[in-house]
């Protein structure tokens, strides 16, 4: 079990790295983007502006 | 030529660190074990490249570059975010020498089992320090080379970077404290970023204004959003230290 535990967390920390709310926040971002795109929404300009203020929040937590 | 930057500047990155970790083991305990490790986990990672690299030929591309772009992103933003706290002065900057020397005293104070001829100490921290570094390149190689159509190329970037990293490890001898680490881990932050949010939009449904054009474009925001969060931290970080110091 332990191990299985310690395999989980090797993919957790590989992939979503310190912060998951940066990887959810990416995650919720490209949903919205498709959920856009899907109503006739040409929404290039989320996933650029989202990932600058996820990465600002990010930092902020990180340096609080 | 973008995608042989990015790819061959990762690999650099994570073979300078897995060379720090191989020449401590190996130069106090020896070279044999240490070498079949670090040959074991070579063996791994081109077994993940190739059945990752064909099987995702069979995946729909704008499938494809859906989850290519949120697994670039959340990759990118982790290189970045600790590329831009070590450029603000937050984190520490990655010093080889220490990593080096850290290393070496840990294997000078592990015993080993006389009665094997194998030491599986240094077979273990070679094959971990060599996978545990090239997993994160593997996935880069197979999700840049699959997107674009050039999983060759791709690998020929991260092969030739971590031949370049080992040939300048056996002439010196010691840990490559010369590299400019952060500087790249920047630049790659930067462009896995870029890739993600255009690759992740594409597969989106998104059409991007000026056709692929627009990555030249992404790569200029990201790099100036990235420089100004690190201009902002390093201003927040000198006026903490003088308010504390005038208190």
């Amino acid at each position: 079990m332990s191990r299985l535990r310690a395999f989980g967390r090797f993919w957790w920390d590989f992939v979503v790295g310190d912060d998951w709310r940066v990887a959810f926040g990416v995650v919720v971002a490209l949903a919205a983007t498709k959920l856009l795109t899907s109503s006739g929404v040409n929404a290039w300009w989320l996933l650029p502006a989202a990932v600058v203020l996820l990465l600002a929040a990010s930092l902020r937590r990180a340096t609080r | 030529m973008i995608l042989f930057l990015a790819v061959f500047a990762a690999s650099a990155v994570e073979a300078v660190e897995a060379l720090t970790i191989v020449l401590a083991v190996g130069v106090v305990r020896g070279w044999r074990s240490t070498l079949v490790g670090v040959g074991a986990a070579s063996l791994v990672l081109a077994a993940v490249v190739a059945a990752l690299g064909p099987a995702l030929k069979h995946v729909p591309i704008s499938s494809l570059r859906l989850v290519v772009g949120a697994l670039l992103l959340a990759f990118g933003l982790q290189w970045l975010r600790k590329a831009i706290l070590r450029a603000s002065g937050y984190l520490s900057q990655r010093d080889e020498a220490v990593a080096f020397e850290r290393e070496r005293a840990e294997a000078a104070a592990t015993g080993r089992d006389s009665a094997s001829a194998m030491d599986w100490y240094s077979f273990s921290v070679a094959f971990k320090g060599v996978l545990l570094e090239g997993l994160e390149v593997a996935f880069i190689v197979v999700t840049f080379g699959s997107t674009q159509g050039h999983l060759g190329l791709a690998i020929a970037a991260a092969a030739a970077a971590a031949v370049l990293v080992v040939v300048v490890g056996v002439i010196v001898r010691r840990p490559l404290q010369r590299v400019p680490e952060n500087a790249l881990k920047y630049g790659v932050g930067v462009l896995l970023t870029s890739y993600g949010v255009f690759w992740g939009s594409e597969g989106a449904g998104v059409d991007w204004p000026g056709g692929d054009a627009a990555i030249l474009a992404l790569v200029g925001f990201v790099l100036v959003s990235s420089f100004a969060l690190t201009w902002l931290l390093r201003r927040r970080r000198v006026a903490v230290r003088l308010s504390v110091g005038q208190a």
